[in-house]
C-alpha cells in the first residue's frame, strides 16, 4: 500500500505548508459525492485522526484514512499547469471512469 | 483535468462547488487581481507572467483592449485610449477638468448627464463603464487561472474614497457581472498581506508611495477591526516625479537643447531605468542615442539621493501632519508598511525607517501587497477558512441618529460601531392624534441636529391616531459591510411601516469626517448645554399642550374660576419664558405650573375614577 507525490507535487506542498506556518502534512481522501460517485479530498492536515494512515513521500507526510486508502492505493499526486490554471492531479489506477472534470471517479 | 487546491481541513468543497474568489487591487496607473491558492495569496500573472495590468483602456473599432495592448496605443490614438480613469469614479463634471489635472479626453457636455462622459468611438462612457473593462479583464485572467467561475470578489479602494466613489466602484463590479463581496481599504489590505490582523491591538502606519499619487495612514487595530485614523498624502508625488528629477539632471549633464517628444520619452525611459538599477546597485550607465546628440555618463546612489530627497522628504512632512491629524505619537506606532512600486527605493526606505524609527515591512512586493490582502479577505468571505478565523470589520466614522423634538440629535448606533450593524430604538408621539411622524435621519457627533449632517428624511404616514405618547415607533437603522444604509420605521401597534435607503451622495470625505469630530469636541460643554435647554423647551411645550388639553376638557367642572386664573398665569408666564429663558428657569417655571396644579390633577385622577367605578358592582371591578 502506497501513495506517492511527485517531486514537483512533494515541493508545492512543501512550500504551501510552510506559507501556512502550520501544518503536519497533506491529507488525501476520498468521499462519496459528485458526478461519477468518488471525489478527491485534499487538505492541509493540523491533527491525526482515529484510522489515519501516515506515508512519507518526498519529505510530506502524506495522511490517509483507512477508508479511503482502499480506493487510493498505488495513486500518484502530481502538480500541474494548464494555461494561467495550476493545481494538483490524481494518477489513480483505481479509477476505472472518471467524470470529465477530474475530480469525482469510480472505482 | 481538474486542478485541485488544498483545502483547509475539513472544508473540502464537493466537486464543482470550489468556491472560488479574488482580489482586485483596481488602480489608478495600475492593476491587479490576486488569489489564496492552497492557502497562499498569490497575484496571478497573465500568459506573458506579468501581473500588473496597466490601467488603460483602449476602445477600438471591434473590441476593447485592457492593459500592455491599450498602452500600446496612448500616443497613436489618444481620445479613444484612457488612461487614470480611477480620479474619476464618483466625480461631478465640475469636480473634473481642473487645470491641474491631466486629464485631456473629449468630455461629452451635457445637461441630462451629472456625470462626466468620455467620448469615444464606442460611444460616450462614464468612469463607471471603463473602469469595468479593466475589472472585466482582471476577472477573466482569474477564471482562466482557477478553470471554473469566481464566486465573489474583493476590491480596493483608498481609504479617503467618499461614498459617491466607493458607489461608483461598486457599479463598475456590478457592470463587470462580478459578485462584490466587499469593498476594502487599500491601507487596510496592505495591512492584512502582512498578517498584521491576527497580531495583537496597535497602529500602523501604511506608506504607500506609487507611480503618481502618495498616501499615508494611519490605522488602529483594536480586536480584529481595522480603524482608519487618519489619512494623508499628496496626490501629485510619485515615482514619476523621481524619473523626472532624474531626467532633468541627464538633460543637464548631457548638454541637452532642443528636446521634442521623442527624446524626451527616451530620457524619462533613461532616467527610469537608471533608478530602477540603483536598487540592487551602487551605479548605473546612462546612454542616450538619439539622431544626432548621443550621451554616455553613469549616475551613483549618491547623486540620485541627492536629486530624490527633496521629493522624499515632501512624503514624510505628509506623514507628520497624518500622525498629528490621527493625535497620536510616532513612537506609538507598532508597524510601518510599505506599498507602491517607488517604496523600493533605497533612499525611501532609509528615510522612513529613520522617521518612525523602526525597521519598516517591505518583504512583500510592494506592488502586489494590496492585492494579496484582498485576495486573503475574499478568500474568507467566499467561505474557505473555518469560522474561528474572524472577519474583518470596518468601523463607522460617525454616529448616525435620529432628529428627536427640539432639533437634537439622538444617537441610534455610535461612531467606531463595527459594520454591518442593525440597532433599533422606540420613539413615539408628541402631540393627541398625531397619524404621522417625520423621520431625519442625521449622522455626527454634535447634540443639534443643525451642527450635523443631514442624510436623509421620509415620513411615516397613516397610524391610527392615539394620545401622545402612546404609539410605538420603531426606527431600526441598518448598516451593511459595504457602508450603505436603510432606516426602516414602523408603529408597532398597527403594523404601518416606511423605508429609506440613504443615498451615497450625501458622502463626507475623510477631511470632513475629521473636522466633524474636532468640532463635536471643541464644543461639547456648549452642545450639552445647548442640549438641556432645548429639552426644558421640549418638555415645556409638552406641559402646556397637555394643560391646555385637561382645562378644555374639564376645567369649568372641577376647577373655580380663580384656580383656574392661577393655572394659566402660570403657564401664560411659561410660554412667555420659552426662547428666552435658560434651561434651569424653565425648569422652575415647569415645576411651578405643576406645583399650581397638583389638586386640579389630583381632582381629575379622582373624577376618572369615580366615572369608572359609577354604576358598578364592588366584584365587577377590576383591581
Amino acid at each position: 500500500m502506497a501513495i506517492q507525490l511527485s517531486d514537483i507535487a512533494a515541493s508545492r506542498v512543501r512550500h504551501f505548508l510552510e506559507n501556512r506556518g502550520k501544518g503536519i502534512g497533506l491529507r488525501l481522501g476520498v468521499k462519496t459525492t459528485g458526478c461519477s460517485g468518488l471525489a478527491y479530498v485534499i487538505e492541509f492536515v493540523d491533527e491525526l485522526q482515529e484510522g489515519d494512515e501516515v506515508f512519507e513521500s518526498k519529505g510530506v507526510k502524506v495522511v490517509v484514512d483507512q477508508k479511503s486508502l482502499v480506493f487510493l492505493d498505488g495513486t500518484e499526486v502530481d502538480f500541474a499547469k494548464v494555461g494561467l490554471n495550476e493545481g494538483f492531479q490524481f494518477k489513480n489506477p483505481n479509477a476505472k471512469d472518471a467524470c470529465g472534470c477530474g475530480e469525482s471517479f469510480t472505482v | 483535468m481538474a486542478l485541485l487546491q488544498i483545502s483547509e481541513p475539513g472544508e473540502s468543497t464537493a466537486p464543482h462547488q470550489h468556491r472560488f474568489s479574488a482580489g482586485i487591487d483596481l488602480g489608478t496607473t495600475n492593476s491587479l487581481v490576486g488569489m489564496v491558492r492552497s492557502g497562499e495569496a498569490v497575484c496571478l500573472a497573465d500568459s506573458q507572467g506579468r501581473s500588473l495590468l496597466p490601467s488603460i483602456v483602449h476602445f477600438a473599432s471591434a473590441e476593447i483592449l485592457t492593459g500592455y495592448e491599450a498602452q500600446a496605443l496612448q500616443i497613436s490614438d489618444p481620445l479613444n485610449t484612457v488612461s487614470s480613469i480611477k480620479r474619476m469614479m464618483g466625480r461631478g463634471r465640475q469636480d473634473v477638468g481642473q487645470p491641474d489635472d491631466v486629464i485631456c479626453y473629449d468630455f461629452v457636455s451635457s445637461e441630462t448627464s451629472k456625470v462626466p462622459r468620455i467620448r469615444t468611438r464606442r460611444g460616450d462612457l462614464s468612469a463607471v463603464e471603463i473602469s469595468s473593462a479593466i475589472l472585466k479583464a482582471l476577472a477573466l485572467r482569474a477564471t482562466q487561472s482557477v478553470g471554473g467561475v469566481l464566486d465573489g470578489v474583493v476590491i480596493t479602494v483608498p481609504a479617503y474614497f467618499d461614498d459617491a466613489q466607493r458607489q461608483a466602484t461598486r457599479d463598475a463590479a456590478k457592470l463587470a457581472g462580478l459578485n462584490l463581496f466587499r469593498l476594502l481599504n487599500e491601507p487596510t489590505a496592505a495591512a492584512v498581506a502582512y498578517g498584521l490582523d491576527q497580531d495583537s491591538d496597535g497602529l500602523i502606519a501604511v506608506y504607500d508611495l506609487g507611480g503618481g499619487t502618495f498616501d499615508i495612514s494611519i490605522l488602529r487595530l483594536n480586536k480584529g477591526v481595522f480603524e482608519v485614523l487618519a489619512t494623508g498624502g499628496d496626490s501629485a508625488l510619485g515615482g514619476d516625479d523621481m524619473d523626472r528629477a532624474v531626467a532633468g539632471w541627464i538633460m543637464q549633464q548631457g548638454g541637452f537643447s532642443d528636446i521634442d517628444n521623442s527624446l524626451a520619452r527616451m530620457i524619462m525611459l533613461a532616467a527610469r531605468e537608471a533608478k530602477e538599477n540603483l536598487t540592487d546597485s551602487d551605479s548605473s550607465e546612462i546612454s542616450i542615442d538619439y539622431q544626432q546628440s548621443s550621451w554616455r555618463g553613469n549616475i551613483d546612489r549618491d547623486q540620485l539621493d541627492k536629486l530624490i530627497s527633496p521629493l522624499v522628504k515632501r512624503s514624510i512632512t505628509a506623514c507628520r501632519r497624518a500622525l498629528r491629524d490621527a493625535g497620536v505619537d510616532k513612537a506609538d506606532i507598532a508597524e510601518v508598511v510599505m506599498v507602491g512600486g517607488s517604496t523600493r527605493v533605497a533612499l525611501v526606505k532609509t528615510m522612513v525607517g529613520e522617521y518612525f524609527e523602526r525597521e519598516p515591512m517591505c518583504d512583500l512586493d510592494p506592488d502586489e501587497v494590496v492585492a494579496l490582502g484582498a485576495a486573503i479577505q475574499a478568500d474568507i468571505l467566499a467561505g474557505n477558512k473555518p469560522d474561528s478565523d474572524m472577519l474583518l470589520l470596518d468601523v463607522l466614522p460617525l454616529s448616525l441618529g435620529i432628529e428627536t423634538m427640539g432639533g437634537l440629535s439622538e444617537k441610534i448606533i455610535d461612531r467606531n460601531t463595527a459594520i454591518p450593524v442593525a440597532r433599533a430604538q422606540e420613539f413615539t408621539t408628541f402631540k393627541d392624534g398625531q397619524t404621522a411622524m417625520s423621520i431625519h435621519v442625521v449622522q455626527g457627533e454634535r447634540e443639534l441636529v443643525s451642527d450635523c449632517r443631514s442624510l436623509a428624511r421620509f415620513e411615516l404616514r397613516g397610524f391610527p391616531p392615539m394620545t401622545a405618547g402612546a404609539a410605538r415607533i420603531r426606527v431600526t437603522y441598518q448598516v451593511d459591510a459595504d457602508g450603505l444604509m436603510s432606516v426602516t420605521a414602523e408603529e408597532t401597534g398597527s403594523g404601518v411601516a416606511a423605508e429609506i435607503v440613504v443615498k451615497p451622495s450625501y458622502g463626507l470625505s475623510d477631511r470632513e469626517i475629521e473636522s466633524m469630530l474636532r468640532a463635536s469636541m471643541d464644543h461639547a460643554r456648549e452642545d450639552i448645554e445647548l442640549r438641556m435647554l432645548k429639552e426644558q423647551q421640549v418638555e415645556a411645550r409638552r406641559v402646556i399642550e397637555a394643560i391646555n388639553a385637561a382645562l378644555a376638557q374639564d376645567g369649568q367642572m372641577l376647577l373655580s374660576d380663580s384656580e383656574i386664573a392661577e393655572i394659566e398665569h402660570h403657564r401664560s408666564n411659561l410660554e412667555a419664558a420659552i426662547e428666552s429663558a435658560t434651561s434651569e428657569e424653565l425648569k422652575q417655571l415647569i415645576r411651578a405650573i405643576e406645583d399650581a396644579s397638583e389638586s386640579y390633577v389630583a381632582k381629575r385622577m379622582n373624577a376618572s375614577v369615580t366615572q369608572a367605578l359609577t354604576g358598578k358592582k364592588i366584584d365587577e371591578v377590576d383591581v
